[in-house]
């Protein structure tokens, strides 16, 4: 298998990387960038925890190849503060007790983060519906939600 | 060490403070099984295989070995093979020798330069299998004649005749059987299966290990407990438990299913043939197929109730399967069936029995669950055909102070009664249903644990205090660890940091499991905290030259203990901590334990549901639990344990289970067909803490953790059996069996 | 394995059918990145089309729409002219996968999958969906329902690909619908499934309709005896009792993980008599 070069914007930083042909997204981001903040959970698009955007899109980054990403705009949990500042849904998600483990916790922000984009005011049903591709074991979701909802309101007075 | 009967009005301990971990987790920093690595490191993959049941004739590894960047090649003949059965069969079961006893059992392992390599090295190695006849039902493999997964592992206690796969029996009870069962107006008499679930972590397990030719090793894992680790693993490979020292890297879940090695030992073999650092980690499929799964179970349940609602006896009989390999989990459903009630007349009887599956792992209250899923749902029935209302009849029969426990020891101090009161009292309880509505409601219990346990905490010279525990830390037990620290000490929670230490920093401490980590390491925090407050007390006595007996600890400082022991300024912990290396040098408090005196804790869940008729969809409208936890040290995560416990629970009652082919192999070893609870298939869980503090701990402290995965279940069954007007008996109840149950 | 990104529909093609080995191509990548994961596909080339000039595009074509084989479903659903042409095709396209999914999902890659569950496949056939496939002999027009072959095989030959799905004008007073069941609300394969797309007459009577099920059969179902148990019928209870009667009939399903003969069958009909009753109130109809 002959490697490709690939040429990118990971949070804002131009990044170059070599990769595989065959190589998930998730792998070059873990294993050859050394940003293991998104986690493999099943491999599959089942989980979520890998979750990052592309393009502004959001996607499971195990579903992606390293080598479609060639000129894209990527962002990944490593991006979401801004600086020593975490981002409101951080903060929420910290002060709400919105995690156990934590393992899940990556992909759901980035997930949030790209919901509350869209929509600046959802119901809880719909940051279920919009967070059931994140699977979470330890909180049976309850305080994710409110956390969410925490953030989307201070979002919406800043 | 004994409730303090003074010790009521708390400063930090119940209120929320944000965990230490938190920030590392918000922004991906912190570090999973999976994220370590090291200079030259290795990847392993591991050979598994496609039978539920054959001898491995010969393994052939030559072709592999050849492929360049191959480092090592390991089978079962790598490892040492124990005369002790419980060792032999984590070891067998980690890497098979003989036999693979189930399918996805692993046979051997590669470590290669890349992952590639390593996976066609894979595909390399050639496994000569004679495919021998395989069973992997409960009751099939009970049968005379049913192929024998193990020989020769029956103990004393099953009688002679029985299939070979039944390894092991236990009876529990009280009371005149026949007696009780004459008393009662009606006797319901029903089988139940329940199917085998797995942990569902969302993290898979994953290590990295690296040894060395002077026989040392280090390995970082993730786990519930590292230092059991070390305990397997030195002996698998042949070590000096001085010589592997295990580091616990932040854990991605487990419920009991990190509690024991997979692929901890084949990393390290691996690593010390190659010469190598080496990582493994699972992927999603081998998770599914080689790691605990839950028991699955088939039960008979009989119970006799008066017009009045008095319980007048009751029996159970419990088939367990755990899998491969022999277990006792069945004593502990046979212990906890009947725990909630308080009965002249009860028995269990539990049967182990072997099948061709993963070996079971410990799944948060294991083999509670389905036992009280099959008592709670033949009570329900009884109220049902009697007229009678369920929380009444609970209230009547609840085990309380002084009960008898149906497992043998007499209840002290127990929630029960002011648990169902909560519920009875709860809006939730007299709420309006609508129609294809129902509501189930079952009580929960759980042991609880304490062990081994052993807890430094340092006062550093700027006042500040630093805990040293040896639990991963599962659900922000940390902040807990420090808010006790702070309780006790008199300092803010945040000038205290808890860590988890390697197995080299500290005694050895049992596993993060049986609810016992807020519990026991709790309170050896508790008692290091008192045995460093002692020494400040000495060295405050010191500076001000009186006796150490006339100085008291009062609010982070220490003060004369009267006016007749002098008039002195208090001199706070900081004070203390400064000058300390003017009045003999660092000071530290230590407690080294095997904690007695876990409370039990109880629960009473509540849910509505509504079912759809012509498609046996089950929606879950409301959801209340009631648990007492003694006190809850840190609510928002004892919460986090209710909510989270309990939607484990609601998935097994509904759509996951381990579905096996009739070739014995399991046909869904992923989240897509392994249903696990999504969030939009659940309403908010509503909590209802109460407090009956436990007489065991200094705060009153229970665990928390287990209880809440047990009622689920019957209190889904019995608001689903409402709903549909068909009792079901069997999980998960998942559409095409409720429709199937509809159309009778 | 090698990865070509392919400028035209042409070179696509091209490549497609002189690969000696095994060649896929790589739309949304949600079905074949989990194949190749599972080990159980090895391929040689992967031919991604995502840069292909209008393979992302929406455009009206003769009173309908045209939609490039990777769009991707949330593009689908952000697209105000499909949502209120094809409310069934988007609710349906919409259901593939999670939210993360469906940033990379197409309603193309969907049907060359060749899943009998696919969730947009009876949609597309219900609205009398037509794909334009680009191959070594030219280009061709198709229907979607000729494309399914059975599970997991498709009718397109060596080096053919889908370049778009056209979806036809419809008359006034049409709507269309589709319901799937799965045992949680998200997440899931479907176990059973039903499209209904109909036109009624000013007075609410059904003039046309087109049913198909999924995942009841190895490939999509258009019932026609479905159909003909509503035209004609202002929907009333003999109609719809008609209706889930003739899909029930037209089931061969599997027993499998997902679910029984039993429950696939009776679950069809009562699926499509739902998505029936929605489909006639899109279409202006009122009960």
């Amino acid at each position: 298998m002959k490697s490709l070069h690939v040429s990118t914007t990971i949070n804002g930083d131009p990044v170059e990387f070599i990769c595989d042909p065959d190589e998930p997204l998730l792998d070059v981001l873990r294993n050859r960038l050394h940003l293991t903040g998104a986690k493999e959970g099943c491999g599959t698009g089942d989980c979520g925890a890998c979750s990052v955007t592309v393009n502004g899109r959001l996607v499971c980054s195990c579903l992606v190849l390293g080598a479609e990403v060639d000129g894209a705009v990527i962002t990944t949990i490593e991006g979401m503060a801004d600086g020593d500042q975490l981002h409101p849904l951080q903060r929420a998600f910290i002060d709400g007790a919105a995690f156990q483990c934590g393992v899940c916790t990556p992909g759901i922000l980035v997930a949030a983060k790209a919901l509350l984009e869209k929509n600046p005011d959802p119901t809880d049903e719909e940051v279920r519906y919009w967070l059931a591709g994140n699977l979470c074991r330890c909180t049976g979701y309850d305080k994710i939600i409110a956390a969410v909802q925490v953030a989307a309101a201070e979002m919406r007075g800043a | 060490m004994a409730l303090d009967e003074a010790k009521r009005n708390f400063r930090y301990v119940g209120s929320r403070p944000n965990r230490p971990d938190g920030v590392d987790k918000v922004t991906g920093r912190a570090q999973y099984g999976a994220d370590a690595t090291a200079p030259g490191m290795l990847t392993a993959v591991i050979l598994r295989s496609p039978h539920a049941h054959a001898r491995i004739k010969s393994i052939d590894t030559s072709a592999a070995e050849a492929i360049p960047g191959v480092r090592a090649v390991i089978t079962g003949a790598d490892f040492m093979r124990s005369d002790d059965d419980f060792l032999r069969d984590v070891q067998e079961n980690c890497m098979a020798r003989d036999v693979a006893l189930y399918d996805g059992h692993a046979v051997a392992a590669v470590a290669a330069t890349t992952p590639a390599i390593a996976k066609a090295a894979l595909r390399a190695i050639v496994v000569d299998y004679e495919v021998l006849p395989h069973v992997t039902d409960v009751d099939a493999a009970m049968q005379p004649g049913a192929p024998v997964v193990l020989a020769g592992r029956a103990l004393e206690n099953v009688p002679a005749g029985m299939s070979e796969n039944v390894t092991h029996s236990c009876e529990f009870g009280h009371g005149d059987l026949t007696a009780g069962f004459a008393k009662a107006d009606l006797v319901i008499e029903r089988s139940f299966k329940t199917a085998a679930t797995h942990q569902g972590y969302i993290e898979p397990h994953a290590c990295l290990a690296s040894a060395t030719a002077d026989g040392k090793a280090d390995l970082w894992c993730c786990t519930q407990g590292h230092f059991f680790v070390r305990t397997l693993c030195s002996a698998m490979l042949g070590m000096e438990a001085s010589q592997l020292r295990v580091t616990a890297s932040e854990i991605g879940g487990g419920f009991g299913g990190k509690t024991t090695v997979f692929i901890e030992p084949v990393a390290l073999a691996l690593s010390r043939k190659s010469g190598r650092p080496v990582k493994l980690v699972m992927t999603r499929d081998e998770v599914f197929r080689a790691t605990g799964p839950t028991i699955s179970s088939s039960m008979d349940i009989k119970i006799g109730m008066t017009k009045d609602g008095r319980i007048t006896a009751g029996e159970a009989t419990l088939r367990y399967s755990g899998g491969a390999f022999p277990n006792a989990t069945v004593d502990m459903g046979a212990q906890a069936g009947f725990a909630a009630y308080d009965l002249e007349a009860v028995r269990t009887h539990g049967w182990n029995v072997l099948t061709n599956r993963p070996k079971e792992a410990a799944y948060r209250a294991p083999g509670a669950p389905q036992a009280i899923y099959a008592v709670e749902s033949v009570v329900d029935e009884l109220c049902q055909k009697l007229g009678l209302d369920p929380l009444t009849v609970r209230l009547k029969n609840a085990a309380r102070k002084g009960t008898l426990s149906s497992y043998g020891p007499t209840f002290n101090e127990i929630g029960l009664v002011a648990t169902l009161e909560a519920a009875k009292a709860h809006p939730h309880y007299t709420a309006p249903l609508g129609p294809n509505q129902g509501r189930g409601l079952s009580c929960g219990f759980w042991f609880n644990f304490g062990g081994n346990t052993c807890v430094s905490l340092n006062i550093n010279t700027d006042g500040t205090v630093g805990v040293t525990e040896g639990n991963p830390d599962i659900g922000g037990s940390r902040a807990s660890i420090s808010l006790m620290a702070a309780e006790e000490l008199g300092i803010p929670y945040e000038n205290i940091r808890t860590i988890v230490a390697d197995t080299n920093s500290l005694g050895y401490n049992d596993v993060t499991d049986g609810s016992r980590v807020t519990f026991a390491v709790g309170l050896a925090t508790i008692k290091a905290a008192r045995d460093a407050i002692n020494k400040m007390k000495s060295r405050a006595a010191q500076v001000w030259g009186i006796d150490a007996d006339a100085v008291e600890w009062v609010d982070g400082a220490a003060v004369p203990a009267g006016a007749n022991a002098g008039k002195f300024p208090p001199l706070t912990l900081a004070d203390i901590a400064a000058n300390s290396p003017q009045t003999g040098g660092p000071i530290a408090g230590h407690h080294e334990v095997n904690v007695d005196g876990a409370g039990v804790s109880f629960g009473v869940h509540l849910v509505d549901v509504e079912v759809d008729p012509e498609t046996g969809f089950t929606k879950i409208l409301r959801y209340t639990i009631f648990q007492d936890a003694g006190k809850a040290v840190h609510p928002d995560y004892v919460e986090g344990q209710m909510q989270g416990g309990a939607v484990q629970g609601i998935g097994w009652a509904l759509n996951e289970e381990y579905i096996y082919g009739k070739d014995g192999r399991l046909q869904n070893p992923g989240f897509l067909d392994y249903r696990i609870p999504v969030a939009s298939d659940l309403p908010s869980i509503e909590t209802v803490i109460l407090e009956i503090p436990n007489p065991g701990h200094p705060y009153g402290v229970r665990g928390v953790g287990e209880t809440p995965i047990v009622p689920p279940l019957a209190a889904l069954a019995n608001a689903v059996s409402r709903a549909a007007g068909v009792r079901m008996t069997e999980l998960p109840m998942s559409p095409p069996r409720i429709l199937a149950a509809l159309k009778g | 394995m090698r990865y070509m990104i392919a400028q035209s529909a042409k070179a696509a093609s091209a490549a497609l059918a002189e690969e000696p080995g095994n060649a896929r191509v790589l739309a949304g990548g949600t079905d074949l990145l989990v194949q190749m994961k599972a080990g159980n596909l090895r391929v040689d080339l992967v031919v991604d089309i995502k840069k292909i000039p209008g393979i992302r595009s929406i455009t009206a074509e003769a009173g309908g729409l045209r939609i490039g084989a990777a769009v991707a479903g949330s593009e689908l659903g952000e697209h105000a002219g499909v949502c209120a042409m094809g409310p069934g095709v988007v609710e349906a396209a919409r259901l593939i996968g999670s939210t993360q999914v469906q940033g990379r999902c197409t309603m193309v890659g969907n049907l060359c999958n060749g899943s009998p569950a696919g969730d947009s496949v009876p949609a597309l056939v219900a609205a009398a969906a037509v794909v334009r496939v680009e191959g070594p002999e030219g280009s061709r027009d198709c229907p979607v329902l000729d494309i399914p072959a059975g599970p997991g095989r498709t009718t397109l030959k060596k080096g053919e690909i889908i370049t778009s799905v056209f979806l036809p004008a419809r008359p006034e007073r049409s709507g269309d619908a589709y319901l799937r069941f799965i045992p949680r609300t998200e997440m899931d394969i479907a176990v059973a499934s039903a499209a209904v797309n109909l036109t009624l007459d000013a007075g609410g009577t059904v003039t046309a309709a087109r049913v198909a099920l999924g995942a009841v059969a190895p490939k999509v179902v258009l019932v026609d005896a479905a159909a003909r148990a509503i035209i004609g019928t202002k929907l009333d209870d003999a109609a719809l009792a008609a209706l889930a009667a003739a899909c029930e009939a037209a089931c061969t399903p599997i027993d499998d993980k997902r679910g029984t003969i039993a429950f696939r069958t009776s679950t069809a009909g009562v699926l499509a008599r739902r998505a029936a009753q929605i489909a006639y109130a899109r279409a202006g109809g009122s009960k």
